[in-house]
Formats: C-alpha cells, sequence, structure tokens
C-alpha cells in the first residue's frame, strides 16, 4: 500500500499539509520551498489539469533525485504552453525534441549520463497522444530494452493542444473534434483505445503506476517508489483538460477524483506485470455524477438521456472494480485504523 | 542571449508574463461565521478555540473560549449546546461533541488554576449588578476587564443563582460551581449577599452607583389550583430544589408525582429519586415531540427509572389520591380534555409548570415596559430607566443559563457603552460558513466520542455526577473532528493545488495570493476544506 494510514482525524491524510503533521508525513507540495519544476508565466488555460500534474510529479521527483534529474518532453500542451520562444517555464533541467520520440530522447540522455558516470536519474513524458499513439513506438523499445528510464504520461484524454482531437486514450462517448456526436455516432467509439498501464506491465517492467492529479499523496508516494527502482518504469497520471472536457476549471480536481471515484480510471500499482496494490474507492459514485460535468458526454444527457451509452460506460466502470478490487468492504466506510 | 552552453532560454523568464491579467474573478482569503459560533447564545468562538485545542494547547483553547465566556467547567455540563445541533459535522457524520471539549477545558483549566485575565485599567466608575446567576457573574467578569468598580448582590446566602439553587449537584458539582465563581470574584468584586433589593432606584442613588444590572432571574414557581386536602404535600419544584440544594431536603414520602414537562421537571424527578422515593412519576399534558425537556434529560432521567404519564393534567389530591385527566390532542396539537380519569397513589406532588419573575423592585417606573413578566430591554440590554440594563431570565428570551452568559456580556459592553457616553452598535456578522461551503472530501471518517454515564446503580441514591468527562486523548480526538468551518486551519490545500503556483506560503503558516499569476481558475476555492476563499469578480 502506497496510502498512509490515516493520522489525524482532521484533514492530516487527505489534504496537501496540515499544521499538525510532521514535515516528513506531508506533502512534497505542502513545502514552502518545493522546487516549483514549472513556474508561473506559462500559458497553460486556466485550471489546466497537466500543468498541475506536471508540478506535483517532477517536484517529487527533484525531491527523490536531489535534484539530479533530467526531463526529456514530447510535444504536446505541457511543451508548448511552458516553452514559447524566449520564455521558459521550467526550474529544472528539461529538453525537448519532437512529437513521437520522447522515450527515445530520454534513452539517450540516460545512456549519455551513464557514460558520464553521473548519477543523474531521467524521466521522459508526454501527452496521451504522445504516449499511447505517436510515441508508442519508441515507448515499447524503451521498456524492452529496460532503459533506466521514468516515462510519465500525462492523460487528458485526447490530442488538446492541436485543438482536442482523439486519441488512442480517448475514452468511448467522449466528443472530440474528429469524434463529433452526428447522427448514429454518440463520440467516440466503444470498443477501440489502448490501456496503456496493462500494456506497460506486459512488458514486464519493474513498475507501474496510474494516478491522478485528487490524490496527492498517493502520486508522491508513486513518483518516490518509481524513483526508488531502476530500468523502464511507467506512470500514468489523469489530468483533466477543462477545454478539451468543456468543465468548469474549478473543477479539475474534482473530476479526476470522481473519475477514480465512480471506477472508470482505477487507481494501482504493478511490479513486473502484477498488481501489488489498488486505491480503495473511498465513496463510490456512479458515472453520470462524473458525466455530467462534462461538455463532452453533454449529448448524453440531451432531452433523451442515452440510458443505453451511460449504462456501458457504468459497465466498464464496474468492470474495473471488480477487475482491481476497488471496493475493500473494510476500507469502505471508515478512514480509521483498525 | 548569452546563456551557458545547451541552455537556450533563462530560468525564470517566463515570470515576465502576467497570466493574471487573463482573470475576471479573483479568489480572496475571507472568514466566514461557523454555525456552532452563530448558534452559541453566548457568542463564543468555539471554532476558534477548537483550533487551539486541536494542537493540543488547551490552556490557549482556554483562554480564547474565556474570552466570551468564564464559566466553561459549568457549560461543558449544563449548557444545551445548540451549537451542536447547527455543527456542519452532522452532514458527514455526527455533530463535534464541542460540549464535552468545553468541560474538558473547563476542568483542566479548575485542575491546573489557571487565572482569568486580570482586570481592566479602573475607569472610575462603579456598577451594581442585583442577582448573582449566570447573567450577573457574566457581567461582573466583563465589567472588571472593562476596568468598572462592581459591586455584586443577591438575596440568597450564595453566588450562582439557578445553577446552585435549581440545577442540582449530579449534574453541575458544587465544587465546580464554587471553582468558577471564585476565579471571578477574585478579579476583586465587592459581594453583598443576603442583600435583597427592593428598589432599584433607590439603591442606586444611596450607593452612588453609575449604572445597575438587573440580573434576578426567575424565582417564582408557577401555581396552579388544585383541589386538594389539608394533608396532601403539594410543593413548587423550584422550593423543593431550592431546599435540596441549602442540605434541608422536605419529607416526600415514597410516591412522588411531579406535574410539568420541563427541565425542572425532570431535576425534580430525579432528585426525589435520589432522596429514596420508589416511584417518580411525570405528568404532562402534551405528548413526547412537544416536551420542552432536553432529549438528554430525558432519557437520562428514564435510565434512572423515572417513568412518564403522557397526555395527563393533574384534577385534584385528597390525602393520597392523585386523580389525572387524560387529554387527546386536537387538530392544532393543542391538549384538550377527555373526561375520562385515572387515579394515582401519591405521597406528595411538586409542581413544576414554569417560574414567574419578580420585578417589583422596578416599580414607579412607567418608562420600564414589562410585557409577558419580564422586562423589555433595547439592544445594550438598556431597560427603559437611562442606565439601568437587565438580562437572563428577567428579559424575553430562552431561559437558559448560556443565554443568560450572553446577556451579560452584551449587558456589561452596553453599560460600557453607555459609560462612556457612546452610541451601541452591535458589530456585523460574517457571512455564514454554510456546508455548501466545504468540500468534506477532506475529512477523514471520525464518529464521536462519547462521555461515559454513570453505571445506573451508582445514581439511585447518590449526587455523585451522573456524566464523566472525556480524557485528554478523546477530547484532542472530538476536537480535531471540528472541520474549522469558514476558517482557514493551514492544509496547504490552495498552496497545492494551484496549478499557477500564485498562492504563497508565508512564514506565519498563512497564505496570499500572487494576483501577477493568478489566471483565477477557482481550485483553490473548490478545493479549500472549510470554505476559507471566496471569488469575487474583478474590476473590469
Ligand atoms: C431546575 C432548573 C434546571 C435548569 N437546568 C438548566 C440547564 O441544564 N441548562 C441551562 O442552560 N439552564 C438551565 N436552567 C435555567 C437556568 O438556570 C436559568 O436560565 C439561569 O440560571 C438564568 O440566569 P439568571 O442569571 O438570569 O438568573 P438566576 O440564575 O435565576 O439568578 C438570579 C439571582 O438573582 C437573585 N435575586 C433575585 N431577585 C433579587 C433581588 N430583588 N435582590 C437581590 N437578589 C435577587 C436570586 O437570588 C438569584 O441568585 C435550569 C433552571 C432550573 C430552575
Ligand atoms: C509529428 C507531429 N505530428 C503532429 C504534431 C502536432 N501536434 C502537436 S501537439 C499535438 C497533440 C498532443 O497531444 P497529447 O500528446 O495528448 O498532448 P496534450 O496536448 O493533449 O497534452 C499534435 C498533434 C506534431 N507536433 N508533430
Ligand atoms: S488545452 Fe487542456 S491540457 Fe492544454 S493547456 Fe489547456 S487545459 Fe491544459
Ligand atoms: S465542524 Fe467545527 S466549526 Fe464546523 S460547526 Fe462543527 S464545531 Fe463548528
Ligand atoms: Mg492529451
Amino acid at each position: 500500500m502506497t496510502r498512509r494510514p490515516i493520522r489525524f482525524y482532521q484533514v492530516g491524510s487527505f489534504a496537501v499539509g496540515n499544521r499538525l503533521l510532521e514535515d516528513e508525513e506531508r506533502t512534497v507540495q505542502s513545502d514552502a520551498k518545493r522546487t516549483n519544476s514549472i513556474d508561473s508565466g506559462h500559458r497553460a488555460c486556466q485550471g489546466c489539469g497537466e500543468a498541475l500534474g506536471a508540478r506535483y510529479a517532477l517536484d517529487a521527483a527533484m525531491r527523490a533525485t536531489n535534484g539530479q534529474l533530467a526531463v526529456v518532453n514530447a510535444t504536446g500542451c505541457l511543451e508548448v504552453f511552458s516553452t514559447p520562444y524566449p520564455e521558459t517555464s521550467w526550474r529544472i533541467a528539461w529538453l525537448h525534441s519532437l512529437f513521437g520520440n520522447a522515450p527515445a530522447v530520454a534513452t539517450g540522455v540516460a545512456a549519455a549520463m551513464r557514460v558520464k558516470g553521473r548519477d543523474v536519474r531521467v524521466i521522459g513524458q508526454a501527452g496521451d497522444g504522445g504516449t499511447v499513439d505517436i510515441g508508442f513506438g519508441a515507448l515499447s523499445g524503451m521498456f524492452e530494452r529496460n532503459d533506466d528510464v521514468l516515462f510519465i504520461c500525462y492523460d487528458n484524454e485526447g490530442y488538446m493542444n492541436t485543438g482536442v482531437q482523439r486519441s488512442a486514450a480517448t475514452p468511448p462517448a467522449a466528443r472530440t473534434a474528429t469524434t463529433e456526436v452526428v447522427g448514429p455516432h454518440p463520440g467516440n467509439v466503444f470498443g477501440q483505445g489502448k490501456d496503456l498501464p496493462r500494456i506497460a506491465m506486459a512488458h514486464d517492467v519493474s513498475y507501474v503506476a496510474t494516478a491522478t492529479v485528487a490524490d496527492l499523496h498517493d502520486l508522491e508516494a508513486k513518483v518516490d517508489k518509481a524513483m526508488s527502482l531502476h530500468g523502464a518504469r511507467y506512470l500514468h497520471i489523469l489530468v483533466p483538460c477543462p477545454l478539451g472536457w468543456g468543465s468548469a476549471s474549478s473543477d479539475t480536481i474534482h473530476l479526476a477524483r470522481l473519475a477514480a471515484e465512480s471506477g472508470l480510471f482505477p487507481v494501482f500499482e504493478a511490479e513486473h506485470g502484477v498488481v501489488t496494490s489498488v486505491t480503495p474507492i473511498r465513496r463510490r459514485v456512479r458515472v453520470e455524477e462524473y458525466l455530467r460535468r462534462q461538455k463532452r458526454y453533454a449529448h448524453l444527457f440531451a432531452t433523451e438521456p442515452a440510458t443505453d451509452v451511460i449504462a456501458r460506460l457504468q459497465a466498464m466502470a464496474d468492470a474495473n472494480v471488480a477487475r482491481y478490487h476497488l471496493v475493500n468492504d473494510e476500507t469502505a466506510n471508515s478512514d480509521l485504523e483498525a | 542571449m548569452d546563456t551557458p552552453f545547451a541552455i537556450t532560454l533563462p530560468v525564470g523568464t517566463s515570470r515576465a508574463n502576467h497570466t493574471g491579467s487573463w482573470r475576471v474573478e479573483r479568489p480572496v482569503y475571507v472568514d466566514r461565521l461557523p454555525p456552532c459560533n452563530n448558534a452559541c447564545p453566548a457568542g463564543e468562538n468555539i471554532q476558534g478555540w477548537l483550533y487551539a485545542a486541536e494542537s493540543g494547547d488547551y490552556e490557549s483553547a482556554w483562554r480564547t473560549l474565556i474570552e466570551d465566556n468564564p464559566l466553561p467547567a459549568i457549560m461543558g455540563r449544563v449548557c444545551f449546546h445548540p451549537c451542536e445541533t447547527t455543527c456542519n459535522r452532522v452532514r458527514v457524520d455526527e455533530a463535534v461533541g464541542i460540549n464535552a471539549v468545553e468541560r474538558f477545558l473547563g476542568d483542566t483549566a479548575i485542575a491546573h488554576g489557571w487565572s482569568l485575565p486580570g482586570p481592566g485599567a479602573d475607569t472610575g466608575t462603579h456598577v451594581l449588578v442585583v442577582g448573582s446567576g449566570p447573567a450577573g457573574l457574566s457581567a461582573t467578569y466583563h465589567l472588571r476587564r472593562l476596568g468598572h468598580r462592581v459591586t455584586l448582590v443577591d438575596g440568597a446566602a450564595q453566588l450562582g443563582g439557578m445553577m446552585r439553587y435549581g440545577i442540582p449537584a449530579y449534574r453541575l458539582p458544587r465544587a465546580v460551581l464554587d471553582a468558577e465563581i471564585a476565579r471571578i470574584i477574585d478579579l476583586g468584586v465587592e459581594v453583598k449577599l443576603n442583600h435583597r433589593v427592593d428598589d432599584v432606584e433607590a439603591e442606586r442613588v444611596e450607593g452612588h452607583f453609575d449604572a445597575v444590572f438587573l440580573a434576578v432571574g426567575a424565582q417564582i414557581g408557577r401555581r396552579v389550583s388544585v383541589p386538594a386536602g389539608d394533608s396532601s404535600r403539594i410543593i413548587d419544584a423550584v422550593n423543593f430544589l431550592h431546599a435540596v440544594a441549602d442540605d434541608d431536603p422536605p419529607l416526600l414520602g415514597r410516591r412522588v408525582v411531579v406535574y410539568g414537562g420541563g427541565d425542572t421537571a425532570f431535576d425534580a424527578a430525579r432528585t426525589a429519586k435520589r432522596l429514596g422515593a420508589t416511584d417518580a412519576v411525570i405528568v404532562y399534558r402534551r405528548n413526547r415531540e412537544k416536551m420542552p425537556a432536553s432529549a438528554e434529560e430525558f432519557e437520562q432521567a428514564l435510565g434512572e427509572g423515572v417513568t412518564m404519564r403522557w397526555l395527563s393534567t393533574v384534577s385534584s389530591f385528597e390525602g393520597d389520591r392523585l386523580m389525572v385527566e387524560k387529554m387527546a390532542l386536537n387538530a392544532d396539537g393543542f391538549p384538550e380534555p377527555t373526561g375520562e380519569f385515572e387515579e394515582l397513589d401519591a405521597d406528595a406532588l411538586l409542581l413544576a409548570l414554569g417560574q414567574d419573575t419578580d420585578l417589583s423592585l422596578l416599580e414607579g417606573h412607567p418608562e420600564v415596559t414589562i410585557d409577558h413578566g419580564v422586562v423589555q430591554v433595547a439592544p445594550s440590554m438598556m431597560t427603559g430607566l437611562a442606565g439601568v440594563f437587565a438580562g437572563g431570565d428577567a428579559t424575553p428570551a430562552d431561559r437558559t443559563a448560556t443565554v443568560a452568559v450572553g446577556h451579560g456580556k452584551r449587558a456589561a459592553r452596553g453599560i460600557d457603552d453607555y459609560l462612556n457616553g457612546r452610541k451601541t452598535i452591535l458589530p456585523p456578522k460574517h457571512d455564514l460558513a454554510a456546508f455548501e461551503n466545504l468540500n468534506t472530501w477532506y475529512y477523514a471518517d471520525a464518529p464521536r466520542t462519547r462521555r461515559p454515564e454513570l453505571e445506573k446503580v451508582r445514581r439511585q441514591g447518590t449526587f455523585d455526577e451522573v456524566i464523566q468527562g472525556l480524557t485528554e486523548e478523546n477530547a484532542l480526538f472530538e476536537a480535531r473532528r471540528c472541520m474549522s468551518c469558514g476558517n482557514c486551519f493551514e492544509c496547504d490545500n490552495c498552496f497545492g493545488v494551484c496549478p499557477d503556483n500564485a498562492v504563497v506560503k508565508l512564514e506565519n503558516n498563512r497564505y496570499e495570493f500572487n494576483y501577477d499569476f493568478c489566471k483565477g481558475c477557482a481550485i483553490c476555492v473548490a478545493e479549500c476544506p472549510c470554505g476559507a476563499i471566496q471569488m469575487v469578480p474583478e474590476k473590469i
């Protein structure tokens, strides 16, 4: 289990910090001296989950590596909004090459560091398009060779930077610019797309985990764990995108939470292809509660609600709950330690 | 650009881009009024003292508490805690046990001998306080803190009013009462006991007082005419409790009937049981839903073997035969006689039908308005007679010790304003911290700690305290259940969740927005657990 037991009955274990907790029990984000890997002034949309997720993950990695970290970024929002020439928001060693080659470039950086005898750790990162689609060949190779890189996918479920096109991580029924709701097509089709965490597990890499921007303690613990290991590792973080999802900017964290609490986005970790722990659902919700807050699903809630489509999405959530044992009777109704 | 090898863009350059210009609304930190604070008749800053208690700093918790109420050990026992009824945590699991923590703080203060903050610099003015119940004691405390001299007079032999002569010792041990009263008197108060005031104006002139606070309570038990034989024992419940408090209990016999449905009825019945009554029956006109007594008193009384006769009135008491008539509620919910009678065996009948106020000391002053048997007062608590203030049971309000404490505080401030020639302006209230303002996801589930009850056997024949206090561990746990509604409690969420790093964490663990970069997404507002941030429109 990555989640620490509840220590204080107020907010100790869920909030970012808590004045009553020892410093080491607080998150990296609660530290006034955190790296702020990605600085203010970046041009991400209001409430961008990707900007937040990147800071969460990289600040934790900076702490875990004592600042000895290099990050390779694929093309995508995270790169575009952070580095419009001549400005950069990065306060860490960071480089960008192409949309499709970040895993390969990261492999190269790791090799260079090894040759130079420097103990610098490497992270490769990309959006879901850069990870599951165009960068997939390079990533699969990186996994297969077991290169010493942690690859992080910031999954906002579409090609957001170029105007919200479908990726292989776009969920069924979601409207995108390339899956418009026309005629009999209810947005993106069912039965396609890739589940990259499971594909990564199939490569038998040492560590695969999923996380969301809604559970910071969990996310940071996973970065820590990943950085404690060597070889190829993979972290898949759900980062809601207000622009592409048609959601309120204030809802970013709430939506990530609902994605996990509905079961649509299972939060777990696996070592060498075997699931070793799951973050149990604390207050289970039906998928409607999650879908309804996003305009990309607005067509499901028109005057004639698409109950059949909603039921298929609920079935996906239920299947995740069953597959990952997300509902744990002992934790379902109480946060207290036994 | 001149940058080191392989560095194409210098660190920090994005800060030239002031993304704050995108914003149409800005977040601001607010202090909202927690519902508990809003509901406390004594005006306590409950959230504030729980905040201090949460860190284990009980002394500063107690000091925050006594800013408003100098009697926490008493309140922690007898207050009906309307704060808990409105506590937002009710909608998460159960209310925070505010009252239990209050008692813990009060008891801890007594055990450590913490003293009240000293009196304020002498103002040279002298105030007469008539009546030493909670209203009079509270006014005395607040007046002393404001630097006014106080003479406290009471017709009774001891201080405390109904806290001593009404509320029985098994609910409020006298050692606790004495300790909290002594602390107030130690602030330098002239006390005159067995001193009944018959004419306020005469007393004021004679003593050269600059102002008077009347806190005479409601001492006279209300009577009804019950046709009764000469030998039948009918006693007012208040007189009965007063006599028990004086250690001179009247003989009641084994079968005692109490007539009434308020807390006094229950206190009388439970006291009768402790004095040896085998049967203590409460006869009440209406039903359980309509009964004014608190649910806790009711449960405890039943637990001690007190029995109830609902929907019944006493119609006569001859010898040891007490006749009750059955009532039925009409369509409007009022009890109406049915003509059906029943007989009870009774050795004594205690009347607990409410109390009236003796306001003869205000006679001859047409400018004083007395309505429904109580004195009307302005928001400053001043009566129609300039310089004469009143509060507590003698004025229109709920008759509880906590309301009386709140009146005492309000009157002290009103008197201070009056003596300084100021108009009393009540401070504006903050917006309420409604449940909808909270993000309860962040609060761990944690059901409430219950105060242990004395086992039933032990309370049959003794006046030992029934409800025990919390242990330190439990009190701390309970304090930490508080969600700090509407007031920042330093959880770092806003600092953590801002995608633009536009929240600055200050040295004192508080935060500030950097409006150069805040885009106005309002995630901080959504994720603040306690609702201490609000969006306000930008002036565009
Ligand atoms: C049996 C009983 C149980 C109660 N239980 C609770 C409870 O659990 N919780 C709660 O909150 N409230 C309870 N109450 C109500 C509470 O006690 C009163 O609301 C509160 O004491 C009123 O405070 P006070 O200061 O206005 O008057 P009091 O407490 O009645 O004090 C008035 C004082 O003024 C003195 N006095 C009166 N006239 C004169 C005069 N002319 N000259 C000099 N002195 C005078 C009296 O001797 C008395 O000491 C109870 C009341 C009773 C009767
Ligand atoms: C080879 C190539 N094809 C297309 C593009 C245009 N392009 C830039 S970013 C982007 C989408 C990125 O999507 P994703 O990786 O999911 O990142 P996001 O912007 O959603 O964070 C595309 C198609 C490109 N830069 N290079
Ligand atoms: S489009 Fe989406 S991912 Fe891109 S900056 Fe905006 S919110 Fe972030
Ligand atoms: S949770 Fe705390 S601040 Fe909120 S109403 Fe209850 S006691 Fe008051
Ligand atoms: Mg994407």
